[in-house]
């Protein structure tokens, strides 16, 4: 077993930490606190750094015409790239590309053509549409949105909430019930575009988050064709559940870059401010506030990388990525706390990330799965799938 | 919530605009027909927030003559919010705002609540 970084992962971790920090943090010095997108002419001249970079579309695979770099790897970056003021929902504003809705890489042969190879041209948008008022972390149950047939069409009905990117979207991944008494044998995907008849974009749902609002959706007798389909008629809950896995390595990674940023932040802080005549780092209240700082970083850090390794190599991964979301998010949530503690009432200000940060953090304790049902998980891995 | 503000408009005066909050936010400027023709934010970068923002606004946008305003720290998402309530209605973003071509779309109902 070998926890060293090869000489390409040290390689491209460099590469992206100095493009982060000589980029992108300069950048953002101009912007508003809780700006989420960079002026056109800066991330068209990023992007094309990037991709000059062979770093475009990181998560998009070879033979779709992204890097060929493994999940542990992919990581990494994901960790370097949120390593600035917006980087926890907007990572480098996005100039990195990504796979989009990666289910679509499964998608059938007219669907590749109609949706996927748009998406990837940079052509069309997409967003998925998942979680319901009555819920989303147990889909098998919360999915209240009923598609019903009609002749070689699909009516839909119901809405959906905390929705990202629907309002910029020109389709979406849409879950419903098409089969009332199967549970999550009854939940299909529907790929639906948001021109159609009956599809409405209702409100922003305004959050402690800035970047990447989330939008309420309601579909009112919306058609879609039986060929939108996605996977198979009561398919989707795997669909789902897979993405849902996925997700949360990612999810994970991001506030481990955070928290190294604003560890960092204070390590250099601290030395610096002087209180009753000694620096803050000569306390011992300081030194153990960035002691636990460094524990939860590295903890948060190899839990995922090891769900990262896993999923790699196609072992099982569910327990692992539950364990690396619940313990990043977690951990990365009292970095910054202490953090802002240390640098006091400009902690709390919006010259610094910190606040940002703060409001953000407490998001990813609840996307994407809260940590109640990351235990829930972890619990029904141990004690098998009876618990329930 | 209303997504559309349903705040009272008041005068471009020196007395209201002196009575304006530092907080951060968003408003609306109309002409003197009560037409909307600029929506705008105070974001953190402003001096003094909404005072220093409406003011300058109204000085520079020919004219204004009343404006209404909510403090709200989500400035950023309410902005965006009320331009597109305003694209929605009207089919065009109001005349002083600039053209915004990554603007979502929205379609509120009418009572312009959520649903």
């Amino acid at each position: 077993m070998n926890l060293a970084l090869t000489d390409e992962q040290e390689l491209v971790v460099s590469m992206v930490r100095r493009f982060v920090r000589e980029e992108i943090v300069p950048l953002e010095a101009g912007l508003d606190p809780d700006a989420d997108e960079l002026p056109a002419e800066d991330f068209a001249r990023l992007k094309a750094k990037v991709q000059a970079m062979g770093l475009y579309g990181l998560d998009i695979p070879p033979e779709y015409g992204g890097p060929e770099l493994d999940l542990p790897t992919r990581t990494l970056i994901a960790i370097e790239m949120a390593q600035h003021r917006a980087g926890l929902y907007a990572p480098c504003y996005g100039v990195f590309g990504g796979a989009g809705l990666a289910q679509l890489f499964e998608a059938n042969e007219d669907q590749q053509r109609r949706y996927l190879e748009p998406m990837l041209r940079g052509e069309k948008r997409g967003f998925f549409g998942l979680t319901e008022p009555s819920g989303g972390s147990d889909p098998a149950r919360a999915i209240r949105t009923r598609a019903v047939r009609d002749g070689d069409d699909w009516i839909i009905n119901g809405s959906k909430i905390f929705i990202s990117g629907a309002d910029r979207a020109h389709f979406g991944l849409v879950f419903a019930r098409t089969d009332a008494g199967k549970g999550r044998g009854g939940v299909t995907c529907f790929i639906v575009d948001t021109d159609t008849p009956g599809f409405h974009v209702r409100r922003i749902v305004h959050t402690l988050r800035a970047a990447r609002y989330a939008t309420e959706l309601q579909f009112e007798n919306m058609r879609v064709p039986d060929a939108n389909i996605l996977g198979k008629l009561n398919g989707g809950f795997a669909i789902a559940n897979d993405r849902l896995s996925r997700q949360r390595i990612p999810y994970a990674a991001g506030c481990i870059g955070v928290a190294i940023l604003a560890h960092e932040m204070a390590v250099e802080y601290a030395p610096q401010r002087e209180t009753f005549g000694a620096p803050l780092s000569s306390r011992q209240a300081i030194q153990w506030m960035l002691v636990d700082n460094e524990i939860d970083i590295e903890s948060a850090r190899w839990l995922t990388l090891a769900a990262a390794e896993r999923a790699e190599r196609g072992a099982d991964f569910r327990k692992q990525a539950a364990m690396a979301k619940l313990v990043a998010t977690e951990g990365a949530s009292r970095v910054v706390d202490r953090c802002m503690q240390i640098f006091g009432g400009y902690g709390v200000t919006k010259d610094f990330p910190f606040e940002r940060w703060y409001r953000e953090m407490r998001i990813r304790r609840i996307g994407e799965g809260p940590s109640e049902v990351q235990r829930h998980i972890i619990a029904r891995d141990i004690l098998g799938a009876s618990l329930r | 919530m209303a997504i559309r503000s349903t705040r009272p408009w008041r005068p471009i005066d020196p007395e209201s605009l002196a009575a304006l909050p530092g907080q951060l936010g968003v408003f609306e400027l109309a002409d003197a027909s009560g037409q909307v023709i600029y929506i705008g934010r105070a974001d953190a970068r402003t001096l003094f927030g909404l005072r220093g923002e409406v003011a300058a606004r109204a000085a520079s946008i020919p004219g204004a003559c009343s404006f209404r305003l909510e403090v709200t720290t989500a400035y950023h998402t309410r902005h965006l919010e009320l331009l597109m309530a305003f694209r929605a209605d009207h089919g065009r973003l109001p005349t002083h705002n600039p053209p915004s071509p990554e603007l979502g779309r929205l379609s509120p109902g009418p009572s312009g609540l959520a649903s």
